[in-house]
């Protein structure tokens, strides 16, 4: 029994962490005001630029230096969410484009460029058939030395490759920059009130360039560490599912605090597997299971905005477009 | 705070315009989306090499190769315009429905229903109004439940909604597999293959033609309720300013509630008109992502149904040209999705010139002059 406790909470975090990853870029972005809802695209991308990294790392470099086997598809995977969260950034800060519409194209647009170089990357650069990374994927699984020596905590707590912690400590970073610096509580002006940050002197534009940007470098990770660690360096078409949205999700779930999230993505990682683990389900009630992380957004949803408890709401700029002649 | 002394004009003055003509708007959109085949054409002779003529030509061949793929195009047409009929009058409140997926999906899924339970038990004159009615009232309840805590609670609807089409593509996998035929192939199979209970008559021998007809209707019938009626007028009021809406006496609860109410049932109705006119069967994607492109089409055409069939032809018209392409030059089917990225970037961005003017600074200037 307790073994089964332990898979079933070594699996919830594994789920859980592309989406932890999804929701702390998310929650830094909506900070500033701009809803991505391009988050699952950014999330695409940053699993597919860091696939393409490593297959022309793989290809002509060194494969034994495990370090640049690492670094190649991390920084080819933030570079990708970088210029995905620009082309929004641009369209919604610059050109004050919609930025639901916006958004939505980018996931379409981001969805679409990781099914096509993850189908036919190898037929237009190489000799074709299916990638398979395993040499990178290993490196990323690397776990922590002493995980194997520490028996079953030692299994459920420190097995996980390096994009596992970096997600821990991402959120908690994020969450004491938010709440505890000065540039939190500028960013939290600008998502609340640009009017009135803009009037103090804060730079709205840069503001919400540099939310937006950082916050789709990390949710682009959660794509990267889908890909590599948990699969394993191999891509399937869609295999990522409608995990961004459930990202998004966790932002509200989490209202909007990254500490939040981390428990969050754990929970949610739970419901999303938890049908597993429950013997004798028919299969289509495996299929109700799987709604319960939606529900138990709506239902967060709904308290929050009834409580009105005034920390616990929505940027209060969350969606609009700022334009300074604007009244 | 900055010395009069010192006060400079910025490089660059951004200001709203008051309106453009609206030939030159559209010469601004078609502008952009030339601007977007050029960039895309760069894109396909990156990855493949071909001629883009080539390319552009099996474009064009995807959307009116032949009778059947006219008549598939014009379909396919009908049913984006039709769920982006639904989304227009939410939009134009600024209700933020992105959850007509979720809504088709509910609307298809009570058609399927009635198919399955009643098919055979009731003579077709009876089943389809029961069927097209049951649809509408399911995609009703989809959207009128987050508008009922966005009236009454100012709970967000985006996410709400959102999140709204998960539920309904959970319940959709639970009744595939309680409907699944043969059993354990995860899918539904055509519904009443021989005896064609609940499928929508051909007009004409033409399978398609019934369904663009009704689109058409409500197309007009969106126009009319939009530009001319009381109901049309107060959705625009309360879009540009909710105060202003109170201050004239809209019940701006009462709005937001029917109108929202009006998208769902549209949008369930294009769920009526999936299973029953087209597919004859249901799967969770059944809405295909028609529910977001829906959402980009209404939006472009400005809100404006007359458009709408204007872009939501060039929308799918891009999309079955993307697919030919990636027929015919081996390509990835994906490739569709990353060109209509492109276009509706540049689409998204040209607004941007339509509704501001840039301007510089001039040029003999003196800076820091008072």
């Amino acid at each position: 029994m307790i073994t089964l406790i332990a898979s079933f909470v070594k699996q919830a975090i594994i789920q859980g962490i592309p989406l932890l990853y999804g929701s702390t870029g998310e929650i830094i972005t909506e900070k500033s005001g701009n809803l991505n809802l391009g988050i699952p695209g950014v999330m695409y991308i940053g699993g597919i630029s860091g696939v393409i990294g490593a297959y022309f790392y793989e290809s002509y470099g060194d494969t034994s230096n495990g370090f640049l086997c690492v670094l190649v598809p991390f920084l080819s995977s933030v570079l990708g969410s970088l210029i995905m969260s620009l082309i929004y950034s641009f369209l919604t800060i610059t050109l004050r484009a919609n930025q639901n519409v916006t958004g939505l194209a980018l996931t379409t647009f981001g969805v679409g460029v990781g099914n096509f170089f993850g189908g036919s990357l190898s037929s237009i650069f190489g000799e074709g058939g299916q990638i398979a990374l395993n040499t990178t994927g290993n490196y990323f699984k690397q776990t922590l030395p002493f995980a194997d020596n520490l028996g079953l905590i030692g299994d459920t707590f420190f097995s996980f490759g390096f994009l596992a912690y970096l997600s821990f400590a991402i959120s908690l970073f994020a969450s004491y920059v938010l709440g505890r610096t000065r540039i939190g509580l500028n960013l939290k002006a600008v998502g609340e009130n640009p009017a009135t940050a803009d009037a103090a002197g804060i730079n709205v534009t840069l503001y919400k360039y540099l939310a937006t940007c950082i916050g789709g470098g990390i949710a682009g990770l959660g794509g990267l560490y889908f890909i590599m660690d948990y699969i394993g360096g191999a891509w399937t078409n869609n295999g990522f599912g409608d995990r961004g949205w459930l990202a998004i999700a966790l932002v509200i779930f989490a209202i909007w605090k990254p500490k939040y999230s981390i428990f969050g993505s754990i929970l949610f990682g739970g419901l999303y597997i938890v049908y597993l683990y429950i013997p004798g389900l028919m299969r289509n009630t495996q299929e109700i299971f799987k709604v319960f992380p939606y529900m138990v957004t709506i239902l967060v949803l709904i308290l929050t905005s009834i409580r009105k408890k005034r920390e616990h709401q929505p940027p209060a700029s969350l969606g609009l477009p700022y334009f300074r002649e604007e009244r | 705070m900055k010395n009069r002394e010192t006060m400079h004009e910025p490089l660059i003055r951004i200001s709203k315009k008051d309106s453009m003509q609206w030939y030159k708007s559209w010469a601004v959109r078609t502008a952009a989306i030339a601007l977007a085949l050029i960039l895309c054409a760069f894109v396909i002779i990156l990855l493949t090499g071909y001629s883009p003529i080539e390319v552009y030509k099996a474009v064009f061949a995807g959307s009116f190769g032949s009778e059947r793929k006219v008549w598939l195009t014009f379909q396919k047409v009908a049913m984006l315009l039709c769920i982006s009929l639904a989304v227009t009058p939410a939009f134009k409140m600024r209700f933020w429905n992105i959850g007509a997926e979720g809504q088709v999906l509910a609307g298809a899924l009570a058609t399927s229903a009635c198919m399955i339970y009643l098919g055979s038990k009731l003579p077709p004159a009876a089943l389809i109004p029961i069927m097209a009615a049951a649809s509408i009232a399911a995609g009703l309840i989809w959207c009128f439940i987050p508008a009922f805590f966005k009236a009454n609670f100012k709970t967000n609807e985006t996410l709400f909604t959102l999140m709204m089409n998960y539920v309904a593509v959970q319940a959709v996998a639970y009744c595939i597999i309680l409907w699944e035929n043969p059993k354990g192939s995860n899918s539904v199979g055509i519904i009443n293959p021989s005896s064609h209970f609940g499928w929508l008559p051909s007009l004409f021998n033409q399978k398609y033609l019934l369904n663009i007809l009704i689109v058409f209707s409500v197309t007009v019938a969106m126009y009319i309720y939009l530009k001319y009626s009381k109901h049309g007028y107060e959705i625009s009021v309360v879009g540009e300013s909710e105060n202003t809406a109170k201050y004239i006496g809209i019940n701006v609860k009462k709005v937001i509630l029917r109108t929202a109410a009006l998208s769902g049932a549209i949008c369930g109705l294009a769920g009526f008109l999936l299973v029953s006119g087209t597919d004859h069967t249901i799967s969770t994607t059944t809405a295909g992502g028609q529910g977001f492109t829906a959402i980009i089409v209404s939006w472009l055409a400005k809100f404006n149904p007359i458009v709408m069939m204007l872009t939501s032809f060039l929308l799918i018209f891009l999309e079955r040209g993307a697919g030919e392409i990636a027929t015919v030059f081996r390509l990835n089917q994906s490739i569709s999705e990353i060109l209509s990225g492109i276009i509706l970037f540049f689409i998204i961005g040209s607004e941007f010139f339509i509704n501001y003017t840039v301007s510089f600074r001039k040029k003999n200037h003196k800076e820091g002059k008072k």
